[in-house]
């Protein structure tokens, strides 16, 4: 048999996992209002399309999403890359670092409603803090796993510190970042659900709590199919970049 | 350049070792010199103490004159594994060390495009490291090297990743390029037919601590013939003299 090519077996695979739900339901003849089938989720995704609530929700989410991961991701890379090249200074932030990492961004959700009010700020703050974290470690690893011959030929032909940075450690750094990246995109997008779950009237999270409020779980069924669709699209997205970058880099052949 | 006493020991696991005793040599402007000597004698740590990369426990290193403190564009190290950068095509690589001079781009490129000629490698300008042999990265690096226009090269086993066609012809055209760039040489070998073919003169390196124990010098003329009489008559003296800086063999005890 042919290998699937990998679109054909996303879509196979999506597939089975309907199939696989509609199978549920219609064995275990669930009530709607406990288990609501495809299609009734399916009916539910239009409905939310033709209010025009869905592009404004889905709109609202990605926006958030994108200011959060982005900021995050600028200053862990640049943090990142300050502390992974001086080594006493890594030394001391890294218990720090560990000590705040595990806390879930969710934890912090009554100081950052108090610190930064209610609407979009919650929400960006929550994903920023679940993208920082992977970014930095990841930076910070790959800056001081650069190649010692690298750096010997930059002191060779006197590369001053910044050009030293930007021409060498980053971009010898650079694979193990985006690898970070794509980390932090996933974890992210796993909080961008409770951060507009706190203090928010819009988007993804708040139409799953809205819909959870006036019983219609066949709308909170539609919002979680809409986050996963859309996570599996954005990790697929980065996964084309990085192999685009791995090729600009000439790190494949 | 000039080597006055260097020593350098490295400390391991609370012991001191010395890996360099008191090594002192000249080399003259458009010299090529061969450090020869088994693995682990030092021969490596010398040239990173002469390349300004490591400081020494003891000595200097003067070139013109003027101490060396640090790695500088003076003295141009190729290493081993040549040290490209894989996200940069040759050209990119070669441009490296211009990037600093106030060159026009175009110059810079101009230059750059006219030292990968000098190599044979024009046609590969757009092409990633990976894509290039073990031999063809090798003179990229040289190219890069040449293009700042160093005093001195420093070479740690150059071509010790090639087979030995690719050697014998990287081998050659290392001296052509050198006689066309009047560049001093100084290269770190374990390959005894490298190093007569080579240089000038052949610095002898025995291990425990590394010092230097015979100096050669190569009078054949250049180019040299590598089945000639004289080439042959060298190379025999420096197996000879290797065998005198062998340490002598524990005596035998018979009862």
């Amino acid at each position: 048999m042919r290998p699937l090519s990998k679109t054909a077996a996303t879509a196979f695979a999506l597939l089975l996992l309907v199939a696989a739900w509609q199978a549920v339901v219609q064995i275990g003849h669930y009530d709607r209002s406990l288990l609501p089938s495809p299609l009734h989720v399916a009916q539910g995704i239009v409905e939310l399309a033709r209010s025009g609530v869905l592009f404004e929700d889905l709109q609202v989410s990605l926006l958030r999403f994108a200011a959060g991961y982005f900021s995050a991701s600028v200053c862990a890379i640049l943090l990142g890359l300050t502390l992974g090249r001086i080594r006493p200074l890594w030394t001391l932030v890294d218990p720090i670092v560990q000590v705040l990492r595990p806390v879930s961004p969710i934890a912090w959700s009554p100081f950052i409603v108090l610190w930064f009010g209610i609407g979009n700020a919650p929400a960006i703050v929550i994903i920023f803090l679940a993208a920082f974290f992977p970014v930095l470690l990841s930076t910070v690893k790959a800056v001081r796993s650069v190649d010692a011959t690298y750096l010997k030929v930059a002191q060779n032909f006197e590369l001053p510190p910044l050009r030293l940075l930007t021409r060498i450690v980053f971009p010898s750094a650079f694979p193990q970042i985006a690898h970070g990246l794509h980390l932090a995109i996933g974890t992210s997008w796993i909080f961008l659900v409770s951060g507009e779950m706190v203090g928010s009237q819009s988007g993804l999270g708040f139409l799953i709590v809205d819909s959870r409020n006036v019983l219609r779980l066949d709308l909170v069924m539609a919002g979680i199919v809409l986050i996963g669709v859309f996570g599996l699209l954005l990790d697929r997205t980065v996964g084309l970049l990085e192999r685009w970058v791995g090729r600009q880099w000439g790190m494949e052949k | 350049m000039e080597a006055t006493g260097l020593s350098k020991r490295f400390t391991h696991k609370g012991r001191t070792e010395p890996v360099l005793n008191d090594v002192s040599f000249q080399v003259g402007q458009n010299e090529i010199i061969s450090i020869l000597g088994k693995s682990g004698c030092g021969k490596s740590t010398l040239l990173h103490l002469l390349g300004g990369f490591e400081r020494p426990d003891e000595g200097t290193v003067r070139i013109n004159g003027q101490p060396v403190t640090g790695p500088s564009r003076n003295c141009i190290m190729l290493f081993q594994h040549y040290g490209l950068l894989p996200w940069r095509t040759v050209l990119g690589n070669v441009e490296l060390g211009l990037e600093n001079e106030r060159l026009p781009a175009s110059e810079r490129k101009e230059r750059a495009m006219r030292y990968l000629r000098k190599v044979g490698l024009e046609d590969k300008a757009g092409a990633f490291p990976r894509q290039l042999s073990g031999g063809m990265q090798q003179r990229v690096a040289l190219a890069r090297a040449l293009a700042v226009q160093p005093k001195l090269l420093l070479m740690d086993e150059p071509f010790a990743a090639v087979d030995t066609f690719t050697r014998y012809q990287l081998q050659d055209e290392l001296l052509r390029i050198q006689r066309e760039e009047r560049t001093t040489i100084i290269l770190v070998t374990h390959d005894i037919d490298e190093a007569v073919y080579l240089s000038d003169r052949v610095l002898l390196m025995g291990a425990n601590p590394g010092t230097i124990r015979t100096e050669l010098a190569v009078p054949a003329a250049k180019p040299r013939d590598r089945g000639h009489e004289d080439f042959l008559h060298v190379r025999r003296t420096v197996l000879e003299r290797f065998e005198l800086t062998r340490a002598a063999p524990a005596p035998e005890f018979s009862i």
